[in-house]
């Protein structure tokens, strides 16, 4: 590294610096700073209302920030489109499982594929043996391989969970974001889902928020924890657990 | 997985090939056997407006834009082929008793002494066959793209093209010396030489439309099939979704949106050629919506289902108000209300529960779709 | 074209274009009251608002036959009897319509759209056969004809200010139903939150009930206005659908100063216009500054930015 050793350390997958939004004046996001290295898995952490799912929100662009600045591998990403965020490499899971209803399994998993991304494209696109290859690939990893040809309305809420996570998987983000991925997951599925993660977490950074502890102290490398827009802790989850402004404001009650 | 990579599937099944091909023997062959001329003429004139209710399908079955302003596109793809018409009917030798000679009437009564320019390219047909798609689906772009990137959807899009048809339909009644006015471009006779107004022209012009249909409902069984088409369910479904699996949304939506505006200008240039004139009270917000209607009877997500729509209202309108005028409007209405409603799939909702199911115990065949059993070399059979 | 006018003139021309608008404007602001509790509280949309206002004039036209014919002596004071029935007339008609039809489409605005279409057609049909086609108008009484000269050049038509102050009136009484009562609480709780609104106690089906009957009603006020600008017609109200609509749109459709003041905007503009160029010219200059503005500002004019 020939740069000087500052804040921005170039290394950094992820570097977010004095990240700010406020909604009319309520600063949801109050100038957050975040650095996520290659491989690493972070957790955030934090009551409801921290600003925890704004964050992400901010890094895909669904939300613009008011200041500060995203880097992913050197790209700025707060002056970027949705889609142009994640043809660079960031997927995003969304809490509530978003996919698509009316198509099926192997259609949902279809769309994610990354090929054939514009219209002339999608006109044009086959369904060749590479693809359907990759498609039966992701399907097993996320347990669905059983069910290509259904609906996706007819699965469960925990299939309807992974199938999301494999829609995010297809596109083999360096950058994979998830926001509460047990979330409504009965005891089974989430021992499943635990060690899906485990699994698909290699070779990439994987930036999640989650209030189950037990799975948090599972997966995570590194915990930052949030309150009202701000980062109060950060570090290993030991470490934050002994945090008494983070027992005070989240974990001790 | 062996022999998979072989496999190569054409966009229509055989089920589907069987379906267009029984549209096509209904129109062309049962059709002009079961008719006279007279009627004849006015299925050519429904056939005109199924060109419309494919495009809606697409672009808000599909898609889920709906558009209340595909009268603009009717309307402007018709009055391209009227101003070629009426040019070629305001000869010097037509128009000798006007104060000018050599320009259409209209012109001559409201003073205007001279072609205007954007009138001079309808000279040529070739500019008028090309005018009649790529002006719509220009405006359709401009409208798409200023209203998509701004991701304006939903109600005010719905809106939004519904002001555009008022404005272009008191732009036209307005404009009277360039366009015509209210009574719209009249007395077309003939279409490079060849009288369009007898029998065996509009003969040949209903057979003429019916194949650029089936043309346009084969292109657009192509699109559906394609990832495009399954893109378009998606995002009427979970836009963010699709848009944070990398595509841009709002490109995929102009696209739509100018090919419904592209299919139903084709309908207008054939109804004009069709019916002899063109006039504003095809384009404003009434035809509009009664577009959007059409296509909801027939079924939304429906291609076939649209035509047979456009087809049975308009069958359902002329018997009505031919004998009942005032009954006419009432069943308009019920029928609108009834179809959100009661039947929110149409027709093509009531074949799919009712009568498919039939023909395929009829065939003895089992349905394969949900159960999920099938295993990935036949995929491509079944999940088109 | 502004050249051939001096700037008094002007002045004067802008002046009484702007008070003969007034009553164009009171129009557009009565229908898009209605149409912006309905649809911004709501998010019907509700195509067949012209109709309802159209059943208010008609309403307001009996009314005045009625006195004619009955109560020669009192014909003075129809009006205010006329504004009560309309709003009555249309809002019964709204509380059935909302039993009958929309209470099955709520979230779904496009099919609201459609369905209340049908309907703007059923009931002009209705008008047609009970009414006629022709067109009807109301006769003033003496004390709402005439005008007061303001300075030597403008003046003002006296029902133009009578139509204001009902404006006006019904406005404040709009916003402190809204935002000063319990039950205008209840819609906007309802509005934000359907589920917890209703697990909270609140009967959310009375609420929009209630809440379309009231737009409908306000509807059949503007009614009452209208018949002292047009004449009342079956089809009439169709007219003024989409202008009402892009006033809402424009202003943004969850606010009602946003609404007023996009009203006025429209109407001024169009009425100024008018006098400059043709009047079909003037409508299609303003449809497009307004499509155009809303192309740049989607969200219209007045709206607070929330997360989404």
């Amino acid at each position: 590294m020939n740069a000087a050793p500052t804040a921005s350390n170039t290394d950094f997958l992820l570097s977010v610096e004095g990240l700010t939004v406020s909604f009319d004046g309520f600063k949801a996001v109050d100038d957050l700073s975040l650095y996520v290295d290659r491989n690493e898995i972070r957790v955030i952490i934090g009551p409801n209302g921290a600003g925890k799912t704004t964050v992400l929100d901010l890094i895909c662009g669904r939300t613009k920030a008011t200041a500060g600045s995203i880097k992913f591998e050197q790209t700025e990403l707060t002056t970027m489109k949705e889609h142009q965020i994640v043809r660079a490499g960031v997927g995003r899971k969304f809490q509530n499982p978003s996919i698509y209803e009316d198509l099926t399994v192997f259609e949902n998993l279809e769309i994610s594929y990354p090929k054939g991304r514009s219209v002339f494209g999608a006109l044009m696109f086959q369904r060749d043996a590479t693809v359907r290859a990759r498609v039966m690939e992701i399907a097993e990893t996320v347990f669905l391989q059983d069910h290509l040809n259904l609906r996706a309305e007819y699965l469960s809420h925990g299939q309807k969970q992974w199938l999301e996570i494999g829609m995010l998987l297809i596109q083999d983000p360096a950058l994979l974001m998830l926001d509460e991925p047990v979330a409504g997951m009965s005891v089974a599925e989430r021992k499943k889902t635990a060690e899906l993660l485990q699994r698909i977490i290699q070779n990439r950074s994987v930036l999640v928020i989650e209030h189950d502890m037990g799975f948090v102290e599972d997966i995570a490398h590194k915990v930052t924890v949030l309150h009202q827009g701000k980062v109060i802790a950060e570090g290993s989850m030991a470490h934050v657990k002994q945090d008494p402004r983070v027992i005070e404001v989240y974990l001790g009650h | 997985m062996s022999g998979t990579a072989s496999v190569k599937t054409f966009f229509l099944s055989r089920k589907d090939v069987v379906c267009i091909l029984i549209l096509a023997v209904v129109i062309m062959v049962v059709f002009p056997l079961a008719f006279d001329n007279f009627r004849l003429n006015l299925v050519g004139k429904y056939i005109t407006y199924a060109f419309v209710a494919v495009g809606l399908v697409m672009c808000w079955g599909d898609a889920g834009i709906l558009s209340l302003g595909q009268g603009i596109f009717f309307g402007i793809g018709g009055y391209a082929m009227a101003m070629f018409l009426k040019l070629e009917a305001s000869s010097p030798e037509n128009t000798k008793i006007q104060s000018t000679p050599g320009i259409p009437d209209f012109m001559d009564w409201n003073q205007l002494t001279a072609l205007p320019w954007f009138w001079q390219p309808f000279h040529s047909f070739t500019f008028t066959v090309f005018a009649v798609v790529a002006v719509p689906a220009l405006l359709a772009l401009v409208i798409g793209l200023a209203m998509f990137k701004r991701r304006v959807g939903g109600t005010y899009f719905a809106i939004i093209t519904q002001a555009f048809a008022a404005i272009l339909t008191i732009l036209i009644i307005g404009q009277q010396g360039y366009t015509g006015g209210v009574n719209g471009m009249t007395d077309l006779r003939t279409l490079m030489g060849w009288d369009i107004r007898t029998d065996h022209a509009k003969y040949v012009l209903y057979f003429i439309s019916c194949l650029l249909l089936i043309g346009c409902v084969v292109f657009a069984y192509w699109v559906r099939a394609s990832k495009l088409g399954r893109i378009l369910v998606a995002m009427r479904d979970k836009e963010d979704r699709v848009r944070f699996s990398g595509y841009d949304v709002a490109d995929f939506k102009v696209f739509v949106f100018c090919l419904a505006a592209a299919f139903a200008a084709i309908g207008g240039a054939m109804f004009t050629l069709q019916v002899g004139f063109m006039s504003p009270s095809f384009v404003g917000i009434i035809p509009s919506i009664e577009f959007v209607i059409l296509c909801a009877v027939g079924g939304r997500t429906s291609v076939l289902g649209a035509v047979y729509g456009a087809l049975l209202v308009n069958f359902a309108k002329t018997t009505l108000s031919e004998s009942f005028p005032q009954l006419w409007l009432l069943g308009l209405g019920a029928l609108f209300i009834a179809v959100v409603v009661l039947f929110p799939d149409g027709l093509a909702g009531l074949y799919r529960t009712w009568i498919d199911p039939r023909i395929d115990r009829l065939l003895g065949r089992a349905k394969p779709e949900i159960t999920g059993s099938i295993p990935p070399a036949e995929l491509t059979e079944t999940t088109r | 074209m502004f050249s051939d006018y001096s700037l008094g003139d002007l002045g004067s021309i802008l002046a009484m274009q702007g008070f003969a608008g007034l009553i164009l404007f009171s129009v557009f602001v009565l229908m898009a009251l209605g149409l912006a509790i309905i649809f911004g509280q709501m998010g019907v949309i509700n195509m067949a608002h012209g109709e309802f206002m159209i059943l208010g004039a008609y309403v307001t036209y009996l009314c005045s036959e009625l006195f004619t014919n009955y109560l020669p002596a009192l014909y003075n004071g129809y009006f205010p009897v006329a504004i009560v029935a309309a709003f009555c007339a249309s809002g019964a008609l709204g509380l059935l319509v909302e039993w009958v039809l929309i209470r099955h489409l709520y979230r779904r605005p496009l099919d609201t759209l459609l369905a209340t279409w049908g309907l703007s057609l059923i009931l002009q049909q209705v008008y047609r056969s009970i009414f006629g086609a022709r067109e009807v108008g109301v006769e003033l009484p003496d004390w709402m004809l005439g005008s007061t000269h303001l300075t030597d050049t403008i003046e003002v038509p006296i029902n133009g200010i009578i139509v204001m102050c009902i404006t006006t009136a019904i406005t404040v009484a709009v916003y402190l139903l809204i935002f000063r009562s319990g039950w205008g609480k209840r819609v906007r709780a309802v509005m934000s939150n359907r589920t917890m609104a209703g697990a909270v106690g609140i009967d959310t089906e009375r609420v929009d009930r209630m809440t379309f009957g009231i737009g409908c009603g306000i509807a059949g006020i503007a009614g009452s206005a209208f018949t002292m600008v047009g004449s009342t017609s079956p089809t009439a109200g169709q007219l003024y659908i989409v202008d009402t609509f892009l006033v809402v749109v424009f202003g943004g459709a969850q606010s009602l100063l946003g609404t007023i003041a996009s009203a006025f905007t429209i109407s001024q503009a169009q009425s100024t216009l008018e006098f400059f160029t043709s009047g079909s010219n003037a409508k299609v200059l303003t449809l497009l500054t307004v499509v155009a503005i809303l192309m740049v500002r989607p969200q219209g004019l007045f709206t607070v930015k929330v997360r989404r």
